[in-house]
């Protein structure tokens, strides 16, 4: 959560910019690079075109910042132009592809374990288990991709992941309980065991 | 009310939201303390969205910010600044018409 006088500060910058200061949209955007990188890498999958789309998305951002009314908050206004533009994107790549979701679709049979060790946030500093767990994101389906990203990732509330997706604040619970569902389902068991084979390797005799 | 495993399933999300009401609050308590494949449902589903959520799963691309913000300083060369759109809200303070005597 923006402190107030960081809101002031980014309200100055916004108005350095629309008086003519244009260059003062470089320091606008900085504390907002990496989640507008992540929305369209966790949408497009290639670390490349995620680059290209944030990009873009920023270019359209300054060209378009007369449009920003100050009732949203300047981080999800930036998130839905990086969100649409890696639609567009994915539209052109995929012409067939649609993400429509059954919301009445039946549940996720959950992982069922007797047990959980707790895995620490240290065991990130393996690549190993980085990538499984960027591979279990990048197979959720799109529209729970979606609202689990911006809900989990980025950090937005209900209301604004409902708006920004335009969809209703009933499929937003219901698709961010299915994705950590289906997360739990792929992650709870690979997660697991990649945590006991490390101890394994380190404690040999066991 | 007593709930079944698949019930509990199906609150897992709001549980952890804190969005239950009291009682299905504590209904799902009372499931969890003596079943131990949803406790352990719950705290892996938990523990898989704070590792999930962490910013180490995600590294931006070496030398991203330096070349992004030098698309950026060719797209304000190449644009005029922009400015506050017209006819909207908040344009030049403009205050409604007020009653003039003169």
């Amino acid at each position: 959560m923006l402190s107030p006088a960081k809101d002031r500060d980014e309200a100055d910058l916004i108005a350095d910019v629309l008086s003519g200061k244009a260059d003062a949209f470089h320091d606008l955007i900085r504390p907002y690079e990496r989640s507008v990188y992540l929305m369209a890498l966790s949408m497009l999958r290639s670390e490349a075109e995620a680059e290209d789309v944030a990009q873009e998305a920023f270019i359209k951002a300054y060209r378009n910042l007369g449009r920003f009314r100050s009732e949203a908050r300047f981080s999800t206004w930036l998130i839905a132009i990086a969100l649409n533009e890696a639609r567009a994107r994915l539209r052109r790549k995929e012409p067939g592809l649609t993400d429509s979701i059954d919301d009445q679709d039946g549940s996720v049979v959950p992982a069922q374990l007797t047990d959980w060790r707790e895995i620490p946030s240290e065991t990130l500093e393996r690549e190993e288990i980085r990538s499984i767990i960027r591979r279990a994101l990048a197979a959720l389906p799109l529209a729970y991709r979606e609202v689990f990203v911006l809900r989990e990732l980025e950090d937005r509330n209900v209301k604004e992941t409902a708006e920004t997706l335009g969809i209703s604040i009933a499929s937003v619970k219901m698709r961010l309980h299915r994705a950590r569902m289906m997360l739990q389902k792929q992650l709870a068991p690979q997660l697991a065991s990649a945590n006991t084979q490390k101890q394994r390797r380190r404690f040999p005799w066991f | 009310m007593v709930l079944n495993c698949r019930h509990v399933w199906e609150y897992i999300s709001s549980y952890l939201d804190n969005t239950l009401d009291e009682d299905t609050r504590m209904d799902v308590e009372r499931h969890l303390e003596h079943c131990e494949i949803c406790s352990a449902i719950l705290d892996s589903t938990r523990n898989i969205l704070i590792l999930t959520a962490d910013d180490r799963v995600f590294e931006l691309p070496v030398g991203y910010s330096d070349r992004l913000h030098a698309r950026l300083r060719q797209a304000i060369i190449e644009s005029p600044p922009p400015s506050h759109e017209e006819g909207e809200p908040g344009d030049g303070f403009v205050t409604p018409d007020e009653p003039s005597d003169a």
